[in-house]
């Protein structure tokens, strides 16, 4: 197991990545095999068994809540945003392009990912993972810097902790000792938390997809949409509508891939393309009762949408930040009419326009995301959050393509790239996992 | 640690500024909006009760609350001081009436002024007089460095000859902060600030301007002819030549933007507090985990002015937070006026609109909201001067760079 990011933060900022041959280069060796319309069965995954076995299940220590407004993160924080953001302009940025193009991740990039203990850092210690505290804030800091160096890529990074930070608040003691063992070793499994479906005005309190109760556990039938990694991924949490006395209602469960019934197919979209993203397909799954998550309790599946919500505000910052510092030296440097453009007030207007709604947005995320950790109610500021990522991390977006003008709009610079990106934000729920 | 949640320990303080707002200033608030150029009377006594919040000398509400803070601190790792707890007394005021809260005696812009930029002498001279402040003129707004009003050294006293406009509580105030320049020829350089205490023969009221919205505050145009002022009177450094003096008045600025912004988040909330009431009577409510789209219309419309409330909420508790830690807030202070200027704007007219006729007529305060939040986009600079400060911040460009 490679160095944790809570063992990186003892070490000096800048040289960790060195020291642990983090900053090398990857090379893209991996094929594009998603890219053909080919159905498969799901990956053929390890077997997760149930190992060391603890008597309750474990769950990290809740924070406090705080006295006095602060933007300060705390010195553990700031190394580790520092570390994920090296790691990010020097891993994600210079493989996004061609991931995007070859729709795949770079499976060198997604091991160093894994190496570095971005997985670990949401595990309780007990369960072999790094973290002690459920810092939401953390996380939101982590997916920020990740989405700094490309959105995608940062996708398909923190897929797998979506599922791992589900089991860690809601497994029971029987999901999280078959399943988290997996997560904290050295070969990270890909995994994805699926509730988004291709419906328009889709409500994911409101899945299409069905469970039906059966004599050994439930029945599920459906299709899931923009699920990241679809094809390597081994184990899925997937949303249904579970059918009850009172109807139906949403609910979570564990799926692994190898189950009967189950087959991934590539569903390659506008952006997000680095993510492999697929669609999942549910005919007959049979699982077992304990594939149940948190009792199927309405408020387990309100938090898991309130918490992927806030995951999403929280890359659309680091994203539209990426557009600010690329937009901003562009338009200093580019001339028309014997000067640089920006001492134009209508290119400095805009700019300054995406600076102002950038560090508006990042402070509603930064507060719903303290909130969530605190224990107080979250749902208005996430859903603020959500609002605010989706309409001006869009807005913030084109800006950056109409700035850049023809250069924009060609693949040449990654602006064009983190348009299309964006759009994603307010579309998609579920995926990430805060 | 990260938390953006007022402090705890100012909640004393939020609850009083409500209750006062809900009590005193609602009240009276159509009163003086109908009654232009009426003394609101009710503020007297009202006023000593705000002296008290402020006297503490940690911050309360309005301009006074103010501080450049100098001294050090005690609990150097973060500091919820004076200008977050003006911030959030402020917000809770604006909530009950903008307008009276710029005609509370001793809350002027001019005592922010006083308290930003004056020696320790000065501070304790003017502490606990009525300031208003005087910067615009018939010919200059905006471009604070273009300003035509004199002061001429005659011995011991300066004499100031000029015209100011838009000089909110004019009238009322006990003293006036006036902008003027030493020198015309030495541009910024020149301008300083000088305290000029009503009754000062050449100091006159010229008239009181009839306007838009915040009714209930009297805004001045003011006279100054070979108008005496003492030479101690100067606030700052007295020396022309460098940068400073005009750096030091624009200082004013950094303190004085979220408080204007504060302005605008208080009466932002106070109109989406009554839409929602206004809604959910209509049987529209908002459902903050169901998708916007799925939704009605209104509650869409309602999310999205409350997304934008809740930013320029935070962008003001921001520049405060960076005043009270001693940390550089220009950019804050600008990007926080900015967002909260025209948000107020954009929310207050979306609410009258969602209200209908009723949301128009004088029945409902959502009507007078709309006008009186115009004003906050444009005093203590406009949108575009906050969007030229926060362009050159970040472009790294200089104001003849980037004009």
């Amino acid at each position: 197991m490679g160095l944790g990011l809570a063992a990186l933060t003892r070490l000096a900022g800048s040289k960790t990545l060195e020291r642990t041959g983090l900053r090398a280069p990857v090379a893209h060796l991996v094929g594009a095999a998603t890219k053909n319309g080919f159905r498969a069965a799901g990956a053929a995954g390890r077997t997760f068994v149930s190992a060391r076995r603890l008597g309750k299940p474990a769950r990290p220590t809740k924070i406090g809540e705080g006295d006095l407004f602060d933007l300060t993160p705390t010195e553990e924080q700031r190394m580790v945003a520092e570390t994920v953001g090296e790691f990010a302009a020097e891993q994600l940025r210079p493989a996004a392009s061609e991931a995007d193009s070859r729709l795949t991740p770079p499976a060198e990039l997604l091991a160093r990912a894994a190496e570095l203990g971005i997985t670990l850092i949401g595990i309780p210690e007990e369960l072999g993972g790094a973290g002690t505290d459920r810092s939401v804030v953390t996380a939101a800091l982590i997916a920020e810097a990740l989405a700094h160096g490309d959105l995608g890529l940062a996708l398909a990074v923190l897929a797998p902790s979506a599922v791992s930070t589900a089991l860690v608040r809601w497994g029971d003691a029987e999901q999280q000792s078959t399943y988290l063992p997996a997560f904290t070793g050295e070969n990270v499994p890909a995994a994805a938390l699926a509730t988004q479906e291709a419906k328009p005005l889709f409500d994911p309190f409101r899945p299409a997809a069905r469970a039906r109760r059966t004599p050994g556990g439930y029945r599920l039938d459906g299709v899931k949409s923009m699920v990241p990694r679809a094809a390597q991924a081994e184990l899925f949490i997937v949303s249904a509508a579970l059918e009850g006395p009172d109807g139906h209602r949403p609910a979570l469960f564990l799926v692994e891939s190898s189950t009967p019934g189950l087959t991934v197919e590539p569903e390659p979209a506008m952006g997000l393309r680095g993510a492999a993203t697929g669609k999942l397909r549910l005919d007959q799954v049979s699982l077992s009762a304990d594939a149940l998550i948190g009792g199927g309790s309405p408020d387990v599946f309100a938090e898991a949408v309130r918490l992927s919500r806030l995951g999403w505000a929280a890359l659309a910052c680091g994203t539209a930040k990426a557009v600010l510092d690329y937009v901003i030296p562009y338009v200093n440097e580019r001339k028309a009419f014997g000067e640089p453009i920006s001492h134009r007030q209508a290119v400095a207007f805009s700019v300054a326009d995406m600076a102002i709604e950038q560090e508006g947005m990042r402070l509603v995320t930064l507060r719903a995301a303290a909130r969530a950790e605190q224990g107080r109610p979250y749902a208005r500021e996430v859903a603020l959050a959500r609002k605010l990522a989706a309409d001006k991390g869009m807005r913030i977006g084109s800006a950056g393509v109409q700035l850049l003008g023809g250069h924009g709009f060609v693949k040449e610079h990654p602006v064009e790239r983190w348009y299309r990106d964006l759009r994603a934000i307010g579309v998609l729920e579920g995926i990430v996992l805060l | 640690m990260i938390n953006l949640e007022p402090p705890k320990k100012a909640a004393t303080l939020i609850n009083q500024a409500y209750q006062a707002a809900s009590q005193v200033l609602r009240p009276i608030s159509r009163k003086y909006d109908r009654a232009e150029h009426s003394y609101p009377t009710e503020l007297d006594m009202f006023a000593a009760v705000l002296d008290g919040l402020n006297s503490s000398g940690s911050g309360g509400a309005g301009a006074a609350g103010v501080r450049a803070d100098t001294e050090p601190g005690k609990n150097a790792a973060n500091r919820n001081g004076g200008n977050l707890r003006t911030v959030l007394g402020t917000i809770e005021m604006c909530w009950g009436d903008v307008a009276l809260l710029l005609s509370m005696p001793r809350q002027g812009l001019g005592n922010a002024a006083i308290a930003s930029v004056a020696n320790d002498e000065q501070r304790k001279r003017f502490g606990t007089r009525w300031a208003a402040m005087a910067i615009t003129e018939p010919d200059c707004g905006s471009d604070s460095a273009a300003i035509t009003t004199t002061a001429t050294l005659d011995g011991d006293h300066y004499l100031l000859n000029g015209e100011k406009i838009f000089v909110t509580s004019g009238e009322r105030a006990d003293a006036v902060v006036v902008w003027a320049t030493l020198d015309k020829d030495k541009g910024r350089a020149a301008i300083k600030s000088f305290v000029v205490e009503k009754g000062t023969p050449g100091f006159s009221v010229e008239r009181l301007e009839h306007k838009l919205g915040i009714r209930a505050s009297d805004t001045a145009v003011l006279r100054f002819e070979n108008c005496r002022v003492p030479a101690e009177n100067l606030l700052g450094n007295p020396e022309i030549g460098t940068k400073a003096g005009f750096a030091g008045a624009m200082k004013t600025f950094d303190n004085t933007r979220p408080l204007v912004a504060a302005m605008a988040v208080g009466l932002a909330r106070a109109a989406l507090e009554e839409i929602e009431r206004i809604l959910t009577e209509a049987g529209v409510t908002v459902d903050y985990d169901r998708p916007a789209d799925q939704q009605h219309a209104a509650a869409a419309a309602y999310l999205e002015m409350e997304a934008d409330y809740e930013a320029a909420y935070l962008l003001t508790l921001e520049s405060a937070w960076m005043a009270d830690n001693r940390k550089p807030n220009s950019l804050q202070a600008s990007m926080a006026k900015a967002k909260a200027g025209r948000s107020v704007v954009d929310i207050t007219l979306r609410c009258v609109e969602l209200a209908g006729a009723f949301g128009y007529t004088e029945e409902s305060l959502l009507e007078k909201w709309a006008r009186d939040a115009k004003i906050l986009d444009i005093f203590e600079g406009t949108q575009q001067i906050q969007q030229l400060i926060v362009a050159r911040r970040v472009l790294g460009k200089t104001s003849s760079e980037l004009k």
